[in-house]
């Protein structure tokens, strides 16, 4: 088996009496992509935030290239190399596009106040290194907008590149994709689809996502997790996971066939 | 200009906003300059006339700010208004050199909120706080008040001590920027901005109850006497055989002061602001919980802009204690806050020409043209002057509805009319617009046959 990059311990995070996630273990190998899916309310999300440092997980731990990262803050555990975008995207909105994705080297960042405000060479020098990569990285996800407008005033699918790009922007080992083509039509879909494979192809990330739609999950994921009411129910191979009756039965209804899902 | 020639018609069209630029300039000088010489002073409505005069003649700077001149023209007709043709100004009348220098610590003033406000989206309504830690600081020990508190007697300090206590002022509102922010900074919205509010009157009754047991504040009565920066170019002009009234001479010390102070104000928070710090504190204002994704650590850039804001509070505090020459708790209380606050809003939030003209706007609304109206009111009072139409004689208008005495309400109109007709302000913020380099020098080879100078192509 190969080095697992991140790796869940029986994590359990509870809402009052609501056990969100229960006492789920996962683990994701280095330079995979894999998919977690489950029906809504399963608790996919809330795993998200427990690995991204949102949530503290109530029983369990988290571990993260061999070091423990469950209880650090979330700018800790993106500094620590994991990125991730949101459901409903988050961008900052009164920020230009350019701006988005330099934010999201913050963590990136070597040149110290005191050489901001004396503009020394090493920060001047720095800062025009962000700026030509944010605009690779802005080619790199497809952006056709302006490069100065507000993020506000993209439309969606754009929206969704750009905080692509911020995730990128912070050169994670790691990239967690909440729902990333949520609300999108099918050409949106295949390139997104496509998009995240060069992730991992070109770059290297390793990618965990949250997704619904079927056609992405089975197409791009090598292994798929299955929750439900918070709980791991199945996983593997696509393939394998998509004929497992606990899942149809769970994720579709009683007597529904996955493949015919799409 | 020894470079390659252009054709006359389109250098004179290059110059044409230039000397738009400066024709405005010298005529709102002369007619500035000519209401404040001692001549018109009886006129009717006199300071009205006058406040009119000089918001043109400041006017210039927004116009400069505006017009499609380079960069380095700006600068020196800037410097030439600020430093040369204001002054002028303020020797013929000192009180607008003294509007000048309100103006100025209220913008630095405002320069510091924005950062707070503006930039990191953290509302703050106890901003005085800090300004008051700055002015008691030296208050304290630039007078007598410090040998009272610990029965010693060797203060003051020589005014020589002005300079370095600049600094230490700095460093002690950002610390207590900092001592603030670590216990609030953890509340959002409604709740940050009540606990600021608090700690802003906080330190007020502190300040107004520290005459015992040690009498480190001397209480409501406030401090006298305070020590005032050394006249150290004083033996330089005598020898250059100026003679200045030292209370002219002061007044243009400070003046220069705080023009000073205002410049670094602006220069660094204009660093600040395209950084990765400023970037930092407009995604926090932005999405807080989508900028700690980013690797934003909250806490730390929080406090970094509380105590950047605090620290220009700080110096203007010790500025205006040694301008004003005696401080007490009156001059620091929550209405300072929030007049602060209002010309943040009015100028815009997160833009820096927009705090500097909000405190202008403010400072003279309520220095000249409030004040300038009472005035006005009152000569009429003593005429038989009436309303027309309600003929209504207004010798018997009322003291009460004098208009200086109506300066929050008209503050609170002006702060609604703005919500509700530009919400983003006078001079809104404007983002960054970054450029490749390489793009920049893209089209020099299509340009290289014709080559070089006018921007015409």
């Amino acid at each position: 088996m190969a080095e697992l990059l991140l790796e869940c311990r029986g994590v359990t995070k509870r809402f009052g009496g609501l056990v969100a996630v229960n006492a789920v273990d996962f683990g994701v190998e280095r330079g995979r992509i894999v998919s977690i899916i489950g029906p809504n309310g399963a608790g996919k999300t809330t795993l998200f935030n427990v690995i991204s440092g949102f949530y503290r997980p109530d029983g369990g731990e988290v571990w993260f290239e061999g070091r423990r990262i469950d209880g650090l803050r979330p700018d800790q555990v993106a500094a620590r190399g994991i990125s991730r975008t949101f459901q409903n995207i988050r961008l900052f909105q009164n920020m230009t596009v350019l701006e988005n994705i330099l934010v999201g080297m913050h963590t990136r960042v070597r040149a110290n106040v005191v050489q901001v405000l004396a503009r020394s060479r090493a920060f001047l020098e720095e800062e025009r290194a962000l700026v030509e990569e944010a605009f690779r990285l802005f080619r790199f996800v497809g952006l056709r907008a302006n490069p100065n407008e507000l993020a506000k005033n993209l439309p969606y699918g754009e929206q969704r590149k750009v905080e692509f790009a911020r995730a990128l922007a912070a050169r994670p080992k790691l990239i967690l994709l909440d729902e990333p083509t949520a609300g999108m039509n099918p050409q949106e879909m295949a390139e997104t689809t496509q998009l995240i494979r060069r992730l991992r192809d070109e770059l290297g990330i390793t990618v965990v996502l949250i997704e619904h739609q079927m056609r992405v999950v089975m197409g791009i994921s090598e292994r798929v997790t299955v929750l439900d009411y918070g709980e791991k129910i199945a996983e593997g191979p696509p393939a394998v996971v998509r004929r497992d009756p606990k899942v149809i039965e769970a994720y579709l209804g009683r007597g529904a066939a996955l493949g015919s899902a799409d | 200009m020894a470079g390659p020639k252009t054709s006359p018609k389109a250098a004179v069209r290059n110059l044409r906003p230039l000397l738009a630029v400066g024709a405005y300039i010298f005529v709102a000088t002369l007619i500035t300059l000519w209401l404040s010489g001692p001549g018109l002073r009886q006129v009717l409505g006199y300071s009205l006339l006058l406040a009119l005069g000089f918001v043109a003649f400041l006017g210039s700077l927004l116009v400069l700010y505006y017009a499609p001149i380079g960069p380095n023209f700006k600068l020196v007709l800037g410097l030439v208004i600020l430093v040369l043709l204001l002054p002028l100004m303020g020797v013929q009348n000192t009180f607008l050199l003294e509007v000048a220098t309100q103006v100025g610590i209220f913008a630095a003033l405002a320069l510091g909120l924005n950062i707070v406000v503006g930039f990191a989206g953290l509302l703050d309504l106890g901003y005085v706080a800090f300004y008051a830690v700055g002015a008691y600081l030296w208050a304290i020990v630039g007078s007598n008040q410090a040998n009272i508190a610990f029965n010693t007697d060797i203060f003051p300090l020589a005014p020589v001590w002005f300079f370095p206590f600049l600094l230490i002022a700095v460093g002690v509102a950002a610390m207590t920027g900092i001592l603030l922010g670590l216990p609030v900074l953890r509340l959002r919205g409604d709740y940050l901005a009540i606990v600021t509010l608090a700690f802003g009157e906080v330190i007020r009754v502190v300040v107004n109850n520290l005459d015992k047991p040690i009498n480190l504040t001397n209480g409501p009565q406030g401090i006298r006497a305070i020590q005032r920066p050394p006249l150290f170019f004083k033996p330089a002009l005598t020898a250059l055989g100026v003679t200045v009234e030292d209370a002219t001479l002061y007044a243009l010390y400070f003046y220069f002061l705080v023009l000073l102070v205002v410049g670094f104000a602006v220069v660094l928070t204009r660093r600040l602001e395209n950084s990765w710090v400023g970037r930092a504190w407009t995604a926090i204002r932005e999405d807080e919980l989508a900028a700690q994704a980013m690797g934003i650590p909250l806490v730390r850039m929080k406090l970094a802009a509380f105590a950047a804001g605090a620290s220009f509070a700080g110096a203007m505090g010790m500025i205006f204690g040694a301008k004003q020459y005696f401080i007490n708790p009156e001059s620091f209380t929550f209405m300072e806050s929030i007049g602060v606050l209002a010309m943040v809003i009015v100028g815009g939030m997160g833009s820096l020409p927009g705090a500097i003209v909000g405190a202008t706007v403010v400072t003279i609304l309520n220095l000249q043209v409030l004040k300038g109206l009472s005035l006005l009111l009152n000569q009429l009072r003593a005429t038989d002057a009436v309303i027309p139409i309600l003929n209504y004689p207004l010798s018997r208008w009322p003291t009460q509805l004098d208009p200086a005495k109506y300066e929050r309400l008209i503050f609170g109109i002006l702060l609604i009319i703005m919500s509700i007709l530009r919400p983003q302000g006078i001079i809104p913020e404007r983002r960054h617009q970054l450029e490749l380099e390489e793009r920049r020098a893209e089209p020099a080879p299509t340009l290289a046959p014709t080559a070089g100078g006018g921007g015409d192509g």
